[in-house]
């Protein structure tokens, strides 16, 4: 269902022609240098996440001796996770479930407040493109001089120019690349490997992807990927509705768009001249190329960069400035009334997707903090299912594991109820009053145990019975259920 | 061609082949086909030279890089065993007390013993070790020769009645064939063993007869106390688990006819250290002693 006031700001559809092919070839976009006040926060958040990726790697975080320093590290041969003080084992790799919950959820709830700011100030690809672009300013020159360039047949400057551009944008592809593998192993080693050609081939090999596409889609695809390739635009206008604060240009306030002088003597003769003096710098600045006047588009990734170029001008111009500013689909309705603006953060959308994060971070926080750091699988012999001994008692043989999750040696104590009078022995361990595992500091251990229940005790052909495992020292255990037949 | 026919509704030359006025249009395979055929050619020539290829009358064209996929099996073999050297080394020198005592020499060997049993003693024991009739339950605590590490170690090493200079050997005498006791005797000294176990009897059976009997002809090998006697492989007749059966009808077969089951000598069939591993698995399935 689309809201009566979402009808209001659109522009009237272009009538297709039938005739022409609906392929319409891309054309380049060529964004101009700006400055104000999202793009200082653009550059800050740049700094910011490129500052974290690239350095993460290297920060260390002390685990003791028997677990690796790094403090963010993929540790795939020993398929262990750390993330600083939490340690995840394969077997709760459902984290990352609540993990992307959360990521879902916190990306709905930006929408529900400003659109698609994820787009135009955190993506990944916004930020590399940004990147690269920043390069390209410095090397080629602003919009102009990049668009006059381009026309031009080459010359040897020109080629230089290219040479050093494409170059640079290799090396920070090369080194996203490089940063990318660091989380896979112990980075200051890593590095010194891979300079003396030592690291694995699978080392440089995901390297030399990640320069690939990194070179490819921040350098050459830059807003073909927002606009062709990525889903979140399409799955973002379900989700908008029309109290998301979107990079709006105030109709009302700009139109009948003039010049500057025609606007001054319109005004002088008392008449209504917009504000937009359709000097075009919000489509020079625009990193996608789209013309903000005529609406919240798919094209438009919300970086308010047009904004910071129309407030410029503003200022030059002598009027006040906002012309283009982050604003709701009802306001745009409203101002045409004259009515003044209404904005509504805490609606239900935003509570709910807010409820959901909260609650599943707290779920989260919950299992993560009353998690037990040992376990127990236990696995009964398929055949034979229960043995008879020559006194007559019956025997049921299981394969346990334990998992110690500590990295530290841990003495577990095994005990198993649920048949009357057990008798545990674990093979290759003395027989003694209590049944004691030892097992090794982050590891796993598997014993074969046997557990007997004595003749004619009253049991079934089937009982359920459950192994505790007890850490002596500390108390943490872990519980398993399984089956003792009997005949 | 002297006469080029065109189909007058595709444009298209015809082969000249026709049936009943259809005719068959000539339309030539596609290029890149065609080259992709004769690549395909020029590729198995190739490959005739280079791979095994051709029958002989008492060989075969070896090709010229000698490849063999009885080579290529045996490479993988030996870097298996490589990969299993060091332990299997450990293993060929641990006493089978040590390597039950450490738990990464168990494991391995544990592992060895179940695949190497399964491959060797499951046809009769079963895959799960419960045996059946006429072949001993390896799970539970009965043993015939003895459960302890050498003594399994031993029968394995050298089977019984096999044959083997050290295999295991004895006989339960054919009392009833050869003529010591009679049918009725038979039956009360059957029912006299099962009453040792605490099994009933059937009314109006001297069993205090079978007593007497058992006294006189059996508890040489089976002991006084009929628990048997693992020097000679003896089995304790007083325990719930029985070899061939506990019935009547079966004892009094064991009885007449006599029993002598065979396991193989396994020395010379397996190495040595496969029967180590045995011998460990077969221990650590619970009945060890």
């Amino acid at each position: 269902m689309v809201p009566p006031s979402m009808n209001v700001s659109v522009k009237p559809p272009v009538v297709a022609v039938p005739d022409e092919p609906l392929y319409a070839s891309a054309k380049k976009v060529y964004p101009q240098r700006v400055t104000g006040r999202f793009r200082s926060i653009k550059w800050m958040l740049m700094g910011l996440f490129l500052g974290v990726y690239y350095l993460l790697p290297f920060v260390r975080w002390d685990r003791g001796p028997n677990a690796p320093s790094q403090a963010v590290l993929v540790d795939l041969p020993n398929r262990r996770f750390y993330f600083f003080f939490i340690e995840l084992w394969p077997q709760e790799v459902y984290y990352f479930t609540g993990l992307l919950v959360i990521a879902a959820m916190t990306l709905f709830l930006m929408n529900a407040i400003a659109g698609r700011v994820w787009c135009g100030y955190a993506c990944p690809q916004t930020v590399w493109t940004d990147l690269f672009y920043a390069v390209e300013r410095w090397i080629e020159g602003d919009r102009r001089a990049r668009m006059k360039k381009a026309k031009e047949p080459l010359s040897a400057r020109r080629v230089g120019e290219l040479v050093a551009k494409h170059s640079i944008w290799l090396i920070i592809a090369w080194w996203t690349g490089g940063a990318w593998v660091l989380y896979f192993a112990d980075a200051p080693t890593l590095v010194y490997d891979l300079a003396t050609f030592q690291a694995p081939l699978v080392a440089y090999a995901a390297i030399g992807i990640l320069t690939f596409t990194t070179y490819t889609l921040a350098g050459h695809m830059r807003e073909q990927v927002c606009i062709y390739m990525c889903p979140w635009p399409r799955i973002q206008a379900a989700l908008t509705d029309e109290w998301a604060l979107n990079v709006t240009y105030r109709r009302d306030r700009g139109e009948p768009r003039t010049s500057i002088k025609k606007a001054a003597d319109l005004r002088a003769l008392g008449e209504k001249a917009g504000d937009c003096v359709d000097c075009l710098q919000c489509v020079a600045v625009c990193p996608t190329g789209v013309d903000i006047r005529h609406g919240s588009q798919l094209g438009c990734i919300q970086c308010g960069l047009c904004i910071d170029a129309c407030d410029n001008v503003m200022a030059k111009v002598g009027r006040p400035t906002g012309l283009i500013a982050y604003d709701n689909d009802i306001n745009i309705e409203r101002r045409q009334a004259g009515k003044p603006p209404i904005y509504r953060f805490f609606r239900a959308r935003t509570v709910i997707y807010l409820g959901i994060i909260a609650l599943t971070g707290a779920l989260m926080l919950y299992s993560l903090y009353a998690r037990t750091l040992v376990d127990i699988n236990v696995l009964h012999d398929r055949n034979p299912l229960y043995v008879t001994l020559s006194n007559g008692s019956v025997r049921n043989a299981y394969t346990i594991r334990f998992l110690n999750k500590r990295s530290e040696l841990r003495t577990l104590e095994l005990t198993v109820t649920g048949v009357p009078i057990p008798t545990l022995h674990v093979i290759g361990e003395e027989p003694a009053e209590r049944t004691i595992v030892a097992v090794g500091p982050d590891q796993t251990r598997e014993v074969r145990v046997l557990v007997t229940v004595p003749p004619d005790a009253q049991i079934g052909s089937s009982n359920r019975i459950t192994f505790e495992a007890r850490d002596v020292d500390s108390g943490d255990n872990a519980t398993s259920t399984d089956h003792f037949f009997g005949p | 061609m002297a006469h080029e026919d065109i189909d007058a509704v595709t444009g298209t030359p015809t082969t000249g082949h026709e049936w009943d006025g259809i005719k068959e249009l000539n339309n030539p395979l596609p290029r890149w086909w065609l080259w992709t055929f004769y690549a395909c050619v020029v590729w198995s020539v190739a490959y005739w030279v280079v791979y095994p290829a051709w029958p002989m009358i008492s060989n075969f064209t070896g090709g010229v890089i000698g490849y063999s996929s009885r080579a290529s099996l045996e490479t993988d073999l030996a870097a298996l065993h490589q990969l299993r050297g060091a332990k299997a080394a450990a293993l060929a020198d641990a006493s089978l007390e040590e390597i039950e005592k450490d738990p990464n020499l168990l494991a391995f060997a544990r592992a060895q013993g179940r695949a190497a049993f399964g491959d060797n003693c499951a046809p009769c024991h079963g895959s799960g070790a419960t045996g059946s009739t006429g072949y001993p339950n390896l799970n539970d605590d009965d043993w015939l020769w003895g459960g302890s590490l050498a003594a399994i170690h031993q029968t394995i090493q050298h089977g019984a009645r096999s044959g083997d200079p050290e295999a295991r050997e004895n006989t339960m005498l054919a009392f009833g064939k050869d003529g010591t006791l009679n049918h009725t005797q038979i039956v009360q000294v059957a029912s006299y063993v099962r009453s040792l176990s605490g099994l009933p009897v059937e009314q109006g059976v001297d069993v205090a007869a079978g007593k007497q009997i058992f006294a006189e002809n059996c508890t040489v090998c089976h002991g006084e106390d009929a628990k048997g006697n693992q020097e000679l492989g003896a089995p304790n007749l007083t325990d719930r688990i029985w070899l061939y059966g506990g019935d009547m009808a079966t004892l009094v077969e064991t009885i007449t006819n006599g029993r002598g089951g065979v396991m193989p000598a396994w020395t010379g069939r397996l190495d040595p250290v496969t029967i180590k591993s045995l011998a460990v698995y077969v221990h650590t399935l619970g009945g060890g002693k």
